[in-house]
């Protein structure tokens, strides 16, 4: 298997056990390149890449930007707050007129669930989703696998916990169908009122007593409070959901084992995560974000290699 | 298909000890100089001969490394199959060093091009040889030619050289394969 079974990146469901192989095995390649004194291939030289996100992000943002830097390929970037799209223009035209300008893949991030894959069938480019509404995260979900991989040698039969805001998540989304394609075990923990009615259906357990969750887990993925997608209060304020779902320094100690601590970004230092945890031996938060260029590197690469010349 | 054996292991033999004198002719005690093996059929031949150099003419701490250069090629998306990467695995800088390129079967030369950008990442040699086992004339499509060879042969395009390594292969040979 040297090719990706799908011809866009629209989210984690539409891969198999295979796709995440061969982009892992992919990312190992570029993980040594980037990690050398000159850090770019020049592959993908005559491609060019389009970011377009119609909803801040700072990671995401930079991580696209520099894997595609240094695969060699041309980058524009667009941000909707400083453009035509705040004249009333819709996203396919927005779009097509980005591609008229000879643009061969487009990485986007919408607050719209599904509008990658509506994209996809619209506009003639390669898409990669880089987060569509409370939907799908691709290339974070990866990242965090590859990560698990790097630390603990192997995701397979590893028990994943995930806190926090699973409802508005599209981290937890494309993360509970990543580590289920590799035979993970998965928990989410979190308020009753931020776990989605059927996640069960997604053949993940909840608990909702955090001791008891990080007691279970190998690893646990703290995810971010996202207030900006909560037009109701769903928990009755910010210091209480700290001391009832926040991982803290004293919680940790109390296991009687040495769990791997994770967070997708931006952390809320001191609500879902305080400051000891995040900055101690135990987290591998930044090298999410290392590992975050080597994905999407080799995602980029693995959909290029997909246009014919 | 017809299967014609070109070198058999002993003659593999003799060549692989003939190149080992030659880059010490011209290497001395390897003190300043890197091998380095082209990934992926490369490395046999740079690790056969690094062994050779270390057992057989005492010469020690030969340094030895393995390119990929499949992020350098100029065939991306111009192929019907798929670009599979290989490891790279340099543990040394390569900056005013001699390097030694090391490939078993020489016909475009366009490996050989992507090997020179590929090396560019690791430092800026002093110079740059070419060793291989196998050097097919005139099929050559840049101006690039081998320091150190172990057989010219002329085959027309439609034929294939390979070499087989024991390590890999079961036993040391060279074939030209009609199809």
């Amino acid at each position: 298997m040297s090719q990706l079974s799908v011809q866009h990146l629209l989210g984690i469901k539409h891969l198999n056990k295979a796709d995440i192989d061969l982009i892992f095995k992919t990312a190992d390649h570029f993980k040594e390149v980037i990690n050398r004194s000159i850090k770019k291939v020049p592959s993908l030289r005559d491609i060019t890449i389009a970011n377009i996100f119609f909803e801040n992000s700072t990671r995401t943002k930079l991580s696209f930007e520099l894997a595609e830097k240094r695969l060699s390929a041309d980058v524009i970037n667009f941000s909707a707050s400083q453009s035509s799209v705040k004249k009333g223009e819709t996203l396919i035209d927005t779009v097509n007129n980005i591609l008229s300008m000879k643009v061969d893949i487009i990485v986007m991030r919408h607050p719209n669930v599904g509008a990658c894959d509506f994209l996809s069938n619209h506009v003639n480019a390669k898409i990669i989703n880089a987060g569509d509404g409370t939907h799908e995260h691709p290339t974070q979900a990866l990242l965090d696998s590859y990560s698990i991989r790097e630390k603990l040698g192997s995701v397979t039969g590893k028990k994943v916990l995930i806190v926090g805001d699973i409802l508005h998540s599209r981290v937890a989304l494309s993360n509970i169908y990543a580590l289920k394609l590799q035979g993970a075990e998965i928990k989410v923990c979190g308020p009753k009122t931020l776990i989605p009615k059927y996640i069960e259906s997604l053949g993940v357990s909840i608990e909702y007593d955090i001791k008891k969750a990080l007691d279970w887990c190998d690893v646990a993925n703290v995810l971010r409070v996202q207030n900006e997608r909560m037009e109701i209060n769903y928990f009755p304020s910010t210091r209480e959901y700290s001391q009832l779902f926040g991982i803290n320094k004293k919680l940790l100690n109390s296991l009687d084992k040495k769990i791997v601590i994770m967070h997708p970004g931006p952390i809320n230092r001191g609500v879902e995560i305080s400051s000891d945890v995040a900055d101690s031996d135990q987290s591998i938060i930044l090298n999410q974000v290392e590992n975050g260029v080597a994905i999407r590197m080799a995602v980029i690469y693995l959909l290029a290699q997909q246009i014919k010349q | 298909m017809s299967k014609k054996t070109l070198l058999n292991s002993k003659e593999i033999h003799i060549i692989l000890h003939r190149l080992a004198c030659q880059l010490i002719e011209n290497h001395n005690n390897f003190e300043n100089t890197v091998l380095i093996g082209i990934q992926p059929r490369g490395i046999y031949l740079a690790e056969r001969l690094a062994s050779i150099l270390q057992n057989d003419y005492a010469i020690s701490n030969i340094k030895l490394g393995h390119l990929d250069i499949t992020f350098y090629r100029d065939d991306f998306r111009r192929r019907e199959a798929p670009l599979e990467a290989n490891k790279t695995h340099i543990d040394f800088i390569v900056e005013d060093k001699k390097v030694v390129f090391i490939d078993d079967v020489l016909f475009s030369g366009r490996s050989i091009r992507a090997a020179l950008t590929a090396i560019q990442s690791f430092g800026r040699p002093s110079n740059i040889e070419l060793l291989v086992l196998i050097d097919r004339r005139f099929s050559r499509h840049l101006p690039i030619q081998p320091n150190y060879l172990g057989r010219q042969v002329d085959v027309i395009n439609e034929e294939k050289v390979t070499v087989h390594w024991k390590e890999k292969d079961t036993k040391d040979a060279v074939y030209i394969i009609n199809n």
